[in-house]
């Protein structure tokens, strides 16, 4: 069973597009990226699959429950950490954890006391007050306290400073080899490298390409870079040209005799052909898209 | 009832806030009402001289030389407009704060159904109204006792049952009127409160008008009809608690299908 599927999912704001047709499927146990620009969909897709937004056509099962006849139970067995975090004036943290316990009619104090010692979160301070990496720490918790079977977490490391995100994803590594789906949306290219198996990328409300994180990364153009000098003018499939007194570099996307023909044509001292970095791949869907990254 | 309790933990600064204000000023009135007394004819005079003024607040048949004539007039002005402004601005934030502070992101991606978001919600409206009456009811009582007047029962009591339905019918109408709104709309809530008042003072002035009583829960409240007849006019708070299940359908049915943005 797919702990996410998702078909010819669509909403419409009136006569703007947020998300249109998008199919996705991500499996049980999956540590899977959802990436895209801001605008391109993703928090519109999330949002959807959490009853927020009703969804102007199309269908989708989180968990084998269907989002909009199984609201309640879906969001039971579900953490969601929203991008932008806000919560009830004049509550201290403590409470607010305890809060959404009670909303989810569960004690979860063990859960939540080693949560905030490992984020280093106080939980007796005002939520208010807290600064935006504290604030991101107690959604963290509040997301991860029930011990969810799919986590939903949208721009999760915004406001987290590099050693907290070391323990988050550490916490997250753990939480997904003991059986957690991880469904992490993120315009950090590195990040959904780094973490996950899967991932998709969105433009302008559609998925543009999906599969293994490595498979993304091996389909994509290759970042070509000299020393010397080439006409390149007329090549088709350059992208993202960078030149210098001595060189360029640019990421490839046609055929190869053409690129060397074009480079034996000139002086090329150097020279080398290497496998794009997710944020390469990126770059390339969204240029063939005539979208803007 | 999670959200209940919690609705009334967040709404419990400006339930005091409120009350006190309310309380002390209605407390302020019964204590002046000895020395009104002693000048009853000159006040009498001077208030049966305003025209239009003195039939809007129903002067024209009360006599304010006598405790529940006084009380209906002084103390029914300030129990509702007071009351009104309270629970129209209670009613009308309970729904739409959630999208304006940006915790409707928060509460509703919790295994809470949006129809017992909308019952909790309303059920805590209507327990802060309740708190605030009986808390004024007792201030007004322990004023009245004060001065050492026999308190006329039936009138204090009807007179604070009428401005109760009063509250609720503005809080149930404005709590209907925050499902469609995606900010707080303080300004909403008062206009409405204040608008209502303000049917009830031109249906008073004029027989032209008198067909406004029937759009505004101040109607139902005048001090001099009930006194006049002991009771309230059943077919106005028939009308008034229709206003109240239309409010509370429209804010279910709203609210359950809503986008939050």
């Amino acid at each position: 069973m797919n702990a996410i599927e998702i078909r010819s999912l669509t909403k419409y704001y009136g006569a703007v597009r947020g998300i249109e047709g998008i199919d996705l499927a991500v499996e049980q146990g999956d540590f899977f990226g959802f990436i895209g620009p801001n605008g391109a969909g993703k928090s519109t897709t999330i949002r959807t699959l959490l009853g927020l937004i009703r969804p102007s056509a199309g269908t989708a099962r989180v968990l084998g429950l269907d989002i909009r006849a199984d609201r309640e139970e879906l969001l039971s067995r579900v953490g969601y950490l929203p991008a932008e975090t806000a919560f009830y004036p004049g509550m201290l943290v403590r409470d607010v954890l305890k809060l959404s316990a009670a909303l989810r009619r569960r004690d979860c104090r063990r859960a939540a006391e080693e949560l905030c010692r490992r984020l280093q979160l106080d939980p007796a301070r005002r939520a208010e007050e807290l600064s935006l990496g504290n604030r991101k720490k107690a959604a963290i918790v509040c997301a991860l306290q029930h011990e969810p079977e799919l986590l939903i977490l949208d721009e999760p490391t915004a406001g987290l400073d590099p050693l907290m995100q070391r323990e988050f994803f550490a916490i997250l590594r753990e939480r997904n080899q003991a059986g957690t789906t991880v469904f992490l949306s993120s315009h950090i290219l590195s990040e959904v490298q780094r973490h996950c198996a899967h991932a998709a990328m969105t433009r302008q409300g559609a998925i543009i390409a999906g599969g293994t994180v490595e498979s993304l990364v091996r389909a994509g153009a290759r970042r070509v870079s000299f020393r010397g000098h080439a006409c390149l003018d007329g090549l088709d499939g350059v992208q993202d040209l960078r030149r210098w007194a001595d060189g360029a570099a640019f990421l490839y996307s046609g055929e190869t005799q053409p690129l060397l023909a074009a480079l034996a044509s000139g002086q090329v001292r150097d020279l080398t052909v290497a496998e794009p970095d997710l944020e390469d791949v990126f770059l390339h869907c969204y240029e063939e898209g005539g979208g803007e990254p | 009832m999670t959200i209940f309790r919690h609705e009334l933990r967040q709404g419990r600064a400006a339930l005091i806030l409120w009350t006190a204000a309310i309380g002390s000023l209605l407390a302020v009135c019964v204590l002046l009402f000895p020395q009104i007394r002693g000048q009853t004819e000159e006040v009498g005079r001077l208030f049966a001289s305003m025209g239009g003024f003195t039939a809007a607040f129903g002067m024209d048949r009360l006599d304010i030389g006598t405790l529940p004539g006084f009380y209906a007039v002084e103390c029914g002005s300030v129990l509702g407009l007071g009351g009104a402004l309270f629970a129209s601005l209670l009613g009308v934030s309970s729904l739409a704060k959630e999208e304006r502070d940006r915790t409707a992101e928060f509460l509703l991606t919790h295994p809470v159904s949006r129809r017992r978001v909308v019952w909790q919600k309303l059920a805590a409206l209507l327990a802060q109204i309740a708190a605030m009456d009986a808390a004024l009811l007792a201030l007004a009582l322990a004023s009245l006792a004060l001065i050492g007047e026999p308190i006329p029962w039936r009138e204090i009591l009807l007179l604070h049952g009428a401005y109760f339905l009063l509250q609720v019918e503005l809080g149930c109408v404005c709590f209907g009127v925050s499902a469609f709104l995606r900010r707080g709309g303080a300004g909403m809530g008062m206009g409405l409160a204040a608008g209502a008042y303000f049917l009830d003072l031109i249906a008073n002035m004029t027989e032209r008008a008198s067909f406004l009583k029937y759009a505004t829960p101040f109607a139902y409240c005048d001090g001099a009809d009930i006194l006049t007849a002991g009771k309230l006019d059943g077919g106005l708070v028939a009308l008034g608690m229709l206003a109240v299940c239309i409010g509370v359908a429209a804010a279910a049915w709203r609210y359950s299908g809503k986008d939050i943005r």
